[in-house]
């Protein structure tokens, strides 16, 4: 139970997916305007990330690593395959969501299909696999890294909105900015690095 | 061989997708962290978008509309599976500081931009210098940032101590390096710095009359994301505008 703990805060704050290993930069800088919009993208990458850890380590473990299977020399086809379950998956998560909760497809759905490019996904899926997690540890380090990716994009998003009505010099308007602040964050979060 | 020249000045220099486009922004971000880790990273995509140019652009015909993008997928990642191994036997350190980054390169905007945008419409030829091209134009832009974080966060360029650290237990007077720029924040810095540049450059061109390329990176929020791959085509839902 403590191992887990420490796996999720580690994922969430320590080494935070967006600003110290720099997975999914794209949604963070792109879809970081407004609080609500970049809540609901935060939303659906935890639910995606979440989930995918768990399918993909359920095919690494009973496919591609299963030793009935050609004695588990499919390892090698982790990439190709764990890109096609993501891709796959979101499909998928997105028609079931339409289909069954349709309050929940409304606040997410509009992030779904951005999400199967995010490389925060595969990411999280073959750093469970190169760290030998178990499922169970593996859809933790999912969720603590997707919470981490909310935190963070939430943060951005309302230090973007205050930043709306500041005099920032031409050069700078727009993506510097952003990087800067994101770059200030980064040394904020430093500050977890004492926590474990 | 005019257009393939041409293919070429157009990566390296006209749509630099580092400088330029600002595309593939997490591996410009992440193994940057020294020039001799951005040149890696740079020649291992480089041949991966040549070789998924060149097979793209050979099945052009074979893959069907409506399957093209898990069909690039598969090509694109089988090339990085293939590089990767390459990579662990021949270059292990390299392997080694690049980490998770290789098998990422599966899902870098460059790679399946290039395929949607040029391999899947042009012969073989013209494709495989549009890879060179570009991809080389990736790798020297990764080397910048690599040699210019290199520099001030250690003082050294491709691993050479060019300015001699101070040392404090002698009282040797020297460079005292700003180590934040080798560690995360220092990326977000550089690159800030970087579009800043581009976007004064952009500024004075705009002036001037000339036409500069939009970047097509996700800077500017998915409304004006010139990144065909990521607008959820990868399976069609069929309910995407169009």
């Amino acid at each position: 139970m403590k191992e887990l703990l420490i796996i999720a805060i580690g994922s969430a704050l320590v080494n935070n997916v967006v600003l110290s290993q720099f997975l999914g930069i794209c949604p963070f800088l792109g879809v970081s305007k407004k609080v609500q919009t970049a809540a609901g993208m935060g939303g659906a990458v935890v639910f995606v990330i979440t989930i995918a850890s768990f399918v993909t380590g359920l095919v690494y473990k009973f496919i591609l690593a299963n030793k009935a299977i050609l004695n588990g020399k499919l390892v090698y086809l982790q990439t190709i395959v764990f890109i096609l379950v993501i891709a796959c998956l979101v499909q998928f998560v997105e028609m079931f969501l339409q289909k069954s909760m349709p309050s929940l497809y409304q606040a997410l759905g509009v992030y779904l299909p951005l999400i199967t490019t995010n490389c925060a996904v595969l990411g999280v899926a073959l750093t469970n696999v190169q760290k030998e997690y178990s499922i169970l540890t593996g859809v933790i380090n999912g969720l603590g890294t997707s919470v981490g990716f909310l935190i963070a994009i939430v943060i951005l998003a309302g230090i973007r909105e205050k930043m709306e009505y500041n005099d920032v010099s031409e050069s700078f308007k727009g993506t510097p900015i952003v990087l800067i602040t994101a770059s200030l964050m980064a040394i904020a979060f430093f500050g977890f690095s004492g926590l474990i | 061989m005019s257009n393939c020249t041409e293919r070429l000045y157009n990566g390296i220099i006209k749509e630099n997708p580092t400088f330029v486009l600002m595309l593939g922004m997490c591996p410009t971000l992440a193994v940057t962290t020294s020039a001799v880790n951005g040149l890696g990273m740079g020649l291992s995509t480089t041949v991966v978008l040549v070789l998924s140019n060149m097979l793209i652009s050979m099945l052009r015909k074979i893959i069907p509309d409506s399957l093209r993008i898990p069909a690039f997928i598969v090509v694109v990642a089988s090339f990085v599976t293939i590089v990767q191994f390459l990579l662990q036997g021949f270059v292990p350190s390299l392997y080694a500081s690049l980490g998770l980054y290789i098998p990422l390169i599966v899902v870098n905007c460059i790679i399946l931009g290039r395929a949607e945008s040029y391999a899947s419409k042009n012969p073989v030829l013209p494709s495989i210098f549009d890879g060179i091209g570009m991809g080389l134009g990736f790798t020297a832009g990764l080397t910048c940032i690599g040699v210019v974080r290199e520099l001030i966060g250690a003082g050294a360029v491709f691993g050479f101590q060019v300015l001699p650290i101070a040392d404090i237990s002698t009282g040797q007077a020297g460079y005292v390096p700003v180590t934040i720029f080798i560690l995360a924040p220092g990326a977000f810095l550089v690159l800030a710095g970087l579009t800043a540049l581009q976007n004064r450059f952009k500024r004075s061109a705009a002036k001037k009359g000339k036409k500069v390329p939009e970047s097509a990176g996700c800077g500017e929020g998915c409304a004006s994301c010139g990144n065909s791959a990521c607008s959820g085509k990868v399976f069609p839902t069929g309910n995407e505008k169009e």
